[in-house]
């Protein structure tokens, strides 16, 4: 139960970070931690399929692209 | 004429060379362990579009470090849509083989031999289906990847006249 309860400690500060920081690739950063600590909890939870899609998913592809959204925007600013 | 040499050659920034080095030896483990994935998808956890996922990151890892020209990515493009309508096209095919192969008549029926339950080749139809699924996945997304880099691009170009 201890184990359960850092988890979710951990998750609420990575998404405060995630909203309150105030650059966008901190920001971004802070989404891919979340990510995988979301992954840790799947695996807590037992469902090993979900937990590969969300890190496959959340932790590359979404990082990726938003990478790339942020370096075309920012430069035209 | 200049002008178009200039569109010709145009390309996308590539990053430092640690960046670079470290993409070269890694994309090919990242896009092994996709196959590995797809193949395993009716053993263990995953399957076609997770190891699709997987093996399109791989490239989209090589085209972010490495850089690449834009006039490229286009045809890739091009092929890209073609290699996922004719993925689609053999997972309906596989589909209505079912249908017609099999005395019951049913849509995705499972025509070929089971096998035993563990074994890497076993499931019917069921591997392939994943591994087709895998290539489609993989080609769908590197090509919502490349139409991001590209419609910037094409914005850009329509500012700047």
């Amino acid at each position: 139960m201890g184990n359960i309860d850092s988890l979710y400690i951990l998750l609420l500060l990575a998404t405060i970070n995630v909203v309150f920081s105030k650059k966008l690739l901190t920001s971004l950063v802070f989404l891919s931690i979340f990510s995988m600590l979301l992954t840790l909890k799947y695996i807590t939870l037992k469902a090993p399929d979900v937990a590969i899609t969300e890190a496959a998913l959340g932790t590359g592809l979404t990082t990726l692209i938003y990478l790339v959204a942020i370096k075309k925007t920012g430069r035209k600013k | 004429m200049k002008k178009n040499e200039n569109y010709n050659q145009e390309t996308t920034k590539g990053m430092t060379i640690v960046v670079k080095k470290i993409c070269q030896f890694m994309a090919p483990v990242i896009f092994l362990f996709g196959i590995y994935i797809t193949f395993h998808g009716h053993l263990t956890p995953g399957g076609g579009f997770t190891g699709g996922v997987i093996m399109a990151s791989a490239f989209i890892l090589q085209i972010l470090s490495n850089g690449s020209i834009l006039e490229r990515l286009r045809s890739e493009k091009w092929r890209l849509e073609l290699t996922e309508s004719i993925a689609i096209f053999c997972f309906l095919t596989l589909a209505v083989l079912g249908l017609v192969l099999t005395a019951y008549s049913v849509f995705f029926a499972n025509f070929l031999d089971r096998g035993t339950f563990g074994q890497l080749v076993s499931g019917g139809i069921i591997p392939i289906g994943n591994i087709i699924i895998g290539v489609e996945v993989c080609a769908a997304i590197s090509s919502i990847f490349i139409a991001l880099l590209i419609f910037k691009d094409e914005e850009d170009e329509e500012e700047s006249r």
